[in-house]
């Protein structure tokens, strides 16, 4: 049970990797990220599952600080937008060397 | 100042409790002189006159003195006056003319008192010198140098010589300088002159000579561009200073190898050192011969003896006192000094007899047609020196330090009473506003008839360099000479080969040019006098009216030289002519050389009576035919002033141009060694090197890096999160895979 809970979440992690490293759209790479914090709860489930509850605690918290990054990273998207009119990746490097 | 001097001599030392406790002050007194006449040299002191032109757009500044003195150039060279506008006299110039002479008087009694105080208590039968140390100036490691002061017969006649010509050209500089604007400035260099010479002589290891040494170079190099504000003086100044750090240079490494090979600097553990040294070793050859490249370049002897006939641009009393009697003879000193080194390295001394010898011909047969005055006495002062390091260097130590005494006597006196001369000179010229040069033999002829005083002193100096007996040349170049003939035939040097050739011979080679150098020393001071005071005169027909003899301060010290210049044979008579005390100054000296002497002889016969009556013959016969020769054949009477006269041709064309030995050191040192710096060392290493590629190159490479770095912030974030991945990757990979 454990193996399989831990290569479902795996695959998630992949695919939210894969979408951070590809994709060009924010708010898509955005929700990238919330597919890895997510996969990573999984495994943080499926231990706790074995070695006791301190795994879901963990899952609480990981919970609470992505919802106030997604509060606060979406806040910056629209911020983003309304500047440049654009969500685009590769059309926002103000902090380019 | 004088509870802090915690003088720590010897308490049981014959000395301690005389007048020699107050040692410390007889430098100390120039010192002082030097403090508050150079204070008032740089106070705003003048007068101000309307007559003067410096002062209108100038003002009262502080260094309204370097304005004057622009004004001031002295064609001549030589004396002083001023051409364009009235002379101004500093207003503090009575106080300097008080004390600049003042603390020469104060510091010539004071020796006076020690030397009296040394008479007293056993006088020559003081064996060990008394030292006074002041305090640990040099603590490091196993090497201890004190600040001391170390008395002894040797430092004693050195401090009379110094003090006591020196407060007698003080004296003359007060008539000879008082109109110059100038006047503390010269004072306060000459007083500091005579602090660092005292120092060079009572010093009591050889840093400290070195200070004194360094410091008379020094002074020499500020009073032979004290009229600056012409660059050919300026340039005689550079130029003999940087001749002489040749010489330092030499100095410098005698010292690191006594310190690295005896360990130690004071001349008392010098002396004690230098016992267990090989005889004639590879290490005592070398110290000695460093130590005569330092002499060759303070006394100027072949090759480093460029530097002192230009040094005839300053002042004519600073010739006198500075490059003729005191300052360059140091390097005698320092062999004097040194005897204990000397005598144990014969090939040294045989190196240092030649080049003194060398020099002694060389520079004689230059006198022969100098025309400026004071070119003459510079050549005849080069020649002399050479007599000088022939006698130190044939461990004849006291007739070295005899001749010293002497020459410092009469040279003193031919440089003020031609001072004196040129004095006259310039004032008639001024008079009259002639330009014609003041110095130029050529324009003179027949001053005995104007200057009687300075015709008589001159002549007995005159006839003490040529050695005529009885005056005070006479003995010590005889002395010289004789022991050098006497070394020739049985001697430690003598036994000792040079280039395969024994030093017997090398000694008679010596002997021979001494003879025949003093030949032409004879004629070419005969030479000098008959163009100068003899004949007609040329100074032209309204000048001749206006010249005359010099004030009384002026006249004063010359006399007092010239009855030195003729009786100061007296101080060491020869065994032949027992006319006082036999052998005073040797039996004087005999605690500081005796021993080295002794070793040098390596137990000679006495030369016998006939012989040295037949060389002391053959020395006369050789003067008086040097001023027959040039009674005989120069005539005044056909002499032509300098500007109608015509140019020297063949073998005088070399001697007027100095066999173009400045030529020769331009062409084969100056040149390259300027060419090398500006094309190798300047655009080369300093602009190239260090500059581009240290300098610049170091910035431009923080650049470069920096260019780099800043292309990795693409501010893309697909780019940033690439790498971020990968490097998590690596760091995984790093951890799990082993």
């Amino acid at each position: 049970m454990l193996a399989e809970a831990l290569f479902f979440s795996a695959v998630l992690f992949v695919i939210g990797v894969v979408g951070v490293l590809t994709r060009r759209n924010a708010i898509i790479v955005f929700m990238c990220v919330e597919l890895m914090l997510n996969a990573v709860n999984l495994t943080f489930i499926a231990f706790a599952q074995a070695y006791g509850v301190a795994g879901q605690v963990f899952v609480f918290f990981v919970m609470t600080v992505a919802a106030a990054e997604a509060a606060v990273g979406l806040a910056i998207i629209i911020a983003l937008f309304r500047h440049r009119q654009t969500v685009d990746l590769q059309n926002i490097n103000l902090l380019k060397g | 100042m004088l509870p802090l001097l915690q003088a720590a001599a010897a308490a049981t030392h014959p000395l301690n409790g005389t007048a020699a406790q107050w040692l410390w002050a007889v430098p100390l007194l120039p010192l002082l002189g030097f403090v508050i006449n150079g204070a008032l040299s740089i106070l705003p002191a003048y007068h101000a006159g309307p007559a003067d032109p410096a002062l209108a757009h100038d003002g009262h500044d502080a260094h309204a003195d370097t304005a004057h003195e622009h004004a001031h150039g002295d064609t001549g060279g030589g004396a002083p006056g001023d051409d364009h506008h009235e002379i101004k006299r500093h207003r503090f110039a009575w106080l300097v003319s008080i004390i600049g002479p003042g603390v020469l008087v104060l510091a010539f009694a004071l020796s006076a008192a020690i030397y009296v105080a040394m008479l007293g208590h056993g006088g020559s039968a003081i064996e060990q010198p008394f030292i006074q140390r002041y305090f640990s100036w040099m603590p490091v490691g196993d090497l201890r140098i004190d600040a001391a002061f170390q008395l002894d017969q040797l430092s004693m006649t050195m401090t009379l010589v110094v003090t006591g010509v020196g407060m007698l050209i003080h004296l003359f500089s007060v008539g000879y300088m008082q109109d110059d604007p100038g006047y503390p400035r010269y004072f306060a260099y000459l007083n500091l002159f005579v602090f660092f010479m005292l120092l060079l002589v009572l010093g009591g290891n050889y840093p400290i000579l070195f200070i004194g040494w360094e410091g008379v170079g020094l002074c020499s190099y500020l009073l032979i561009g004290f009229w600056f504000s012409e660059k050919a003086n300026a340039d005689a100044g550079k130029k003999a200073f940087i001749v002489n750090r040749i010489g330092d240079f030499g100095f410098l490494i005698a010292m690191f190898l006594m310190f690295a090979n005896m360990g130690a600097l004071d001349f008392v553990g010098v002396r004690a050192a230098a016992g267990s040294l090989e005889f004639g070793g590879v290490v005592v050859t070398a110290i000695c011969l460093f130590l005569f490249l330092g002499c060759a370049g303070k006394s100027a002897q072949i090759p480093l003896y460029v530097w002192l006939p230009d040094a005839m641009a300053g002042p004519t009393p600073v010739s006198a006192l500075i490059h003729a009697a005191t300052m360059v003879t140091a390097g005698v000193y320092l062999i004097a000094r040194s005897n204990f080194l000397f005598s144990i390295a014969p090939v040294a001394q045989l190196v240092v007899v030649l080049i003194g010898a060398l020099t002694a011909i060389f520079a004689a047969s230059i006198g022969l047609k100098q025309w400026d005055i004071k070119k003459v006495l510079a050549y005849s002062t080069v020649s002399q020196l050479g007599y000088m390091f022939v006698g130190v260097g044939s461990g004849a130590y006291v007739a070295g330090i005899f001749h010293l005494v002497t020459h410092a006597f009469f040279k003193a006196l031919l440089f003020l009473g031609s001072g004196s001369v040129i004095f006259a000179m310039h004032e008639a010229y001024h008079t009259t506003g002639n330009h014609d040069d003041a110095q130029d033999m050529r324009n003179m002829g027949g001053l005995r008839r104007s200057m009687p005083i300075t015709f008589v002193l001159m002549w007995i100096a005159t006839l003490a360099i040529s050695g005529i007996p009885p005056f005070s040349g006479f003995f010590s170049k005889d002395e010289i000479l004789g022991t050098l003939f006497a070394r020739a035939q049985h001697s430690t040097i003598a036994q000792a080969h040079l280039f395969g050739i024994p030093g017997t011979a090398w000694l008679y080679v010596a002997w021979v040019l001494g003879l025949a150098a003093a030949f032409m020393t004879a004629t070419y001071m005969t030479r000098m006098m008959l163009y100068t005071f003899h004949g007609p005169n040329r100074t032209g027909e309204r000048e001749r009216e206006h010249l005359h003899e010099a004030p009384w301060v002026m006249t004063g010290p010359l006399v007092i030289l010239g009855v030195l210049a003729a009786v100061g044979g007296w101080l060491n008579l020869p065994a032949f002519a027992p006319l006082g005390r036999v052998g005073a100054l040797e039996h004087w000296l005999d605690p500081v050389v005796g021993a080295s002497t002794a070793r040098v002889v390596a137990g000679a016969a006495e030369t016998s009576t006939s012989l040295e009556y037949s060389l002391v013959g053959l020395a006369v016969l050789i003067a008086v035919g040097g001023i027959a020769l040039a009674v005989a054949r120069l005539k005044p009477e056909r002499l032509v002033p300098k500007r109608e006269a015509a140019p020297e041709e063949g073998f005088e064309k070399v001697l007027v141009n100095k066999y173009y030995v400045d030529e020769v050191y331009d062409t084969a040192i100056v040149r390259p060694v300027v060419g090398t710096s500006r094309s190798l060392l300047w655009r080369g290493i300093d602009v190239g090197l260090i500059d581009g590629l240290g300098v610049n190159g170091s910035a431009y490479f923080a650049r470069f890096v920096g260019w780099v770095g800043s292309q990795l912030q693409s501010g893309q974030l697909g780019t940033y999160a690439w790498v971020l991945a990968l490097g998590v990757l690596v760091v995984i990979g790093a951890v799990t895979i082993r």
